[in-house]
């Protein structure tokens, strides 16, 4: 399925009331409904100080991590945010599984429902699948999005605006550059759509033409396809691995050249605000997106990213939980109120 | 949409005296030696701040003050959903075998009170737990009473009271004029 198919999201991930009760992707949700997940992660964020740090909020309740794409580190934190919860978790490979013997994703998906499932995680290597994954499965049942082909991976947009706002406050002053393979790359849609929809007032890309989008000037942001340009007094900086199992041409003369002109160096970040952080959704590159003495040293803030990450699964996931439970019992009641 | 009403309800400063002296009373018959003074957010934390103090003057209790949030022990999740402003549960001493003071605006349902248990249990078992709270509204759908209150007050069923700070704290009645009780 193209991106073409993917149908404007909003009304399938809220419930009558506005409640999250999907989260497939950033957008169509209101800037409050941003806000609201960002706050709900800072206050898991507090929990984690504490020497418990598990809530009962979906207790008995079954977590079913369905990965058809590999990820160690989305499927980890995904798994640990749903055990904070104490949900019980389910985690299925599904590479291993009866998809490689031919079962349709639909027969997975009936057989796991069949087992009492409230939740599915979902990450697949086609854009538009957490979708029709929403839109196939029992009413009931939360989707969650951890990242589809090219489309979105709106946990980690979260995860990045959360990391921004807890070292930065306000977004309302931000200048921040994404930077990197941005055609590929559904972190950075989903970046797009957050930092816009929050409002950071000056949003930049950072690439060579081959890894820009076709219809990048429609987003309206500036793009710059040198750093001296693009990083100058910026305050947050994002950079983006090379998805090369996602590139289909030869878009890049070599690694070597792409780290000479778009490798964040100790020498190109000075360039930005002396005190920008700097960002990298993971897995890094050492050497090609970003040196290693940028990476360890005391503006990154790679690792705040990954601990922040449990967090605001842990939100998405009690949010959705909880407008999946506050619809059920809303649809009881108006059964009880027909004579 | 909410009116004020007029009702014979004492001021904040007088039911926190008659709290105090209670409550001193109260652990000496009991013989409770240097309680924890525990903090319900937000109403419980800004009335346990000045008993803390009181009872810290006095010599009857040594520990800081501990506070607790009970948002993610509510058990309406299912039918609001999750409040994000949750404020962080904080335990500055242990509680396992210590005696606990807890400290509330207002005993209504007594649900406030069940989820705060649950949350003191998950951090290690009191030798007791004494509630104290500025107000009983005779309210309680569970069976949990006050050990100490301040006034007994009976509301109409179309009434809430509700606790004004951190500074300058006011207890204000209002009547609730929607469909939503």
């Amino acid at each position: 399925m193209g991106l073409a198919a993917i149908k404007d999201s909003s009304n399938i991930q809220l419930t009558d009331n506005g409640q999250l009760r999907h989260f497939l992707s950033i957008e169509g949700l209101p800037k409050a409904l941003l806000t609201e997940i960002l706050d709900t992660a800072d206050s898991f964020i507090s929990m984690e100080q504490q020497s418990v740090k598990k809530v009962p909020l979906l207790r008995g309740k079954t977590v079913v991590n369905l990965f058809f794409e590999s990820s160690t580190r989305t499927r980890t934190t995904f798994e640990l945010a749903a055990k904070r919860l104490s949900a019980d978790v389910l985690n299925l490979n599904i590479s291993t599984s009866a998809t490689s013997k031919g079962e349709t994703l639909l027969d997975t998906l009936k057989n796991l429902e069949a087992m009492a499932s409230d939740m599915f995680v979902v990450r697949h290597s086609q854009s538009g699948a957490a979708h029709f994954i929403a839109e196939k499965v029992t009413p009931n049942i939360a989707i969650i999005n951890a990242g589809d082909g090219r489309h979105a991976h709106p946990t980690q947009a979260m995860l990045d605006t959360l990391t921004v706002r807890r070292h930065k406050g306000d977004f309302k002053q931000l200048s921040v550059a994404i930077v990197g393979d941005i055609l590929h790359s559904r972190v950075a849609r989903s970046l797009i759509q957050a930092f816009t929809t929050l409002g950071v007032p000056d949003l930049r890309l950072i690439a060579p033409n081959t890894l820009l989008p076709v219809n990048v000037d429609a987003l309206g942001l500036r793009v710059f396809n040198r750093m001296a340009d693009g990083l100058k007094d910026v305050d947050v900086v994002i950079m983006l691995r090379l998805q090369y199992e996602r590139m289909q041409t030869a878009l890049l003369p070599s690694q070597h050249e792409f780290y000479q002109l778009y490798g964040l160096t100790r020498d190109k970040l000075k360039y930005a605000k002396p005190d920008a952080i700097v960002m990298h959704p993971g897995p890094i590159n050492r050497g090609v997106e970003i040196s290693s003495d940028v990476a360890d040293g005391k503006q990154s803030v790679i690792l705040d990213q990954v601990s922040n990450g449990i967090a605001v699964r842990m939100a998405v996931m009690s949010m959705t939980m909880g407008g999946q439970m506050t619809q059920q019992s809303d649809s009881l009641k108006r059964l009880g109120d027909e004579p | 949409m909410c009116e004020e009403s007029p009702v014979a309800l004492e001021e904040v400063n007088a039911l926190q005296e008659i709290i105090f002296k209670k409550l001193t009373a109260y652990l000496q018959i009991k013989a409770i030696d240097n309680p924890i003074v525990i903090g319900i957010h937000t109403g419980g934390v800004w009335l346990a701040k000045k008993l803390h103090a009181q009872l810290s003057q006095k010599g009857i209790v040594s520990e800081p003050l501990g506070t607790l949030d009970i948002s993610f022990y509510r058990d309406d999740f299912t039918r609001v959903g999750l409040n994000p402003k949750v404020k962080p549960s904080d335990f500055p001493v242990p509680t396992e075998g210590r005696h606990v003071v807890l400290v509330d605006d207002v005993l209504m349902s007594g649900r406030t009170i069940r989820a705060a248990m649950n949350v003191l249990f998950e951090y290690g078992r009191p030798a007791s737990i004494t509630l104290v709270t500025l107000l009983d509204l005779n309210a309680a759908e569970l069976p949990i009473k006050a050990d100490i209150t301040g006034q007994q007050l009976n509301l109409e069923r179309n009434q809430r009271v509700k606790l004004t700070g951190p500074e300058n704290l006011k207890l204000t009645i209002k009547t609730i004029t929607t469909q939503a009780s």
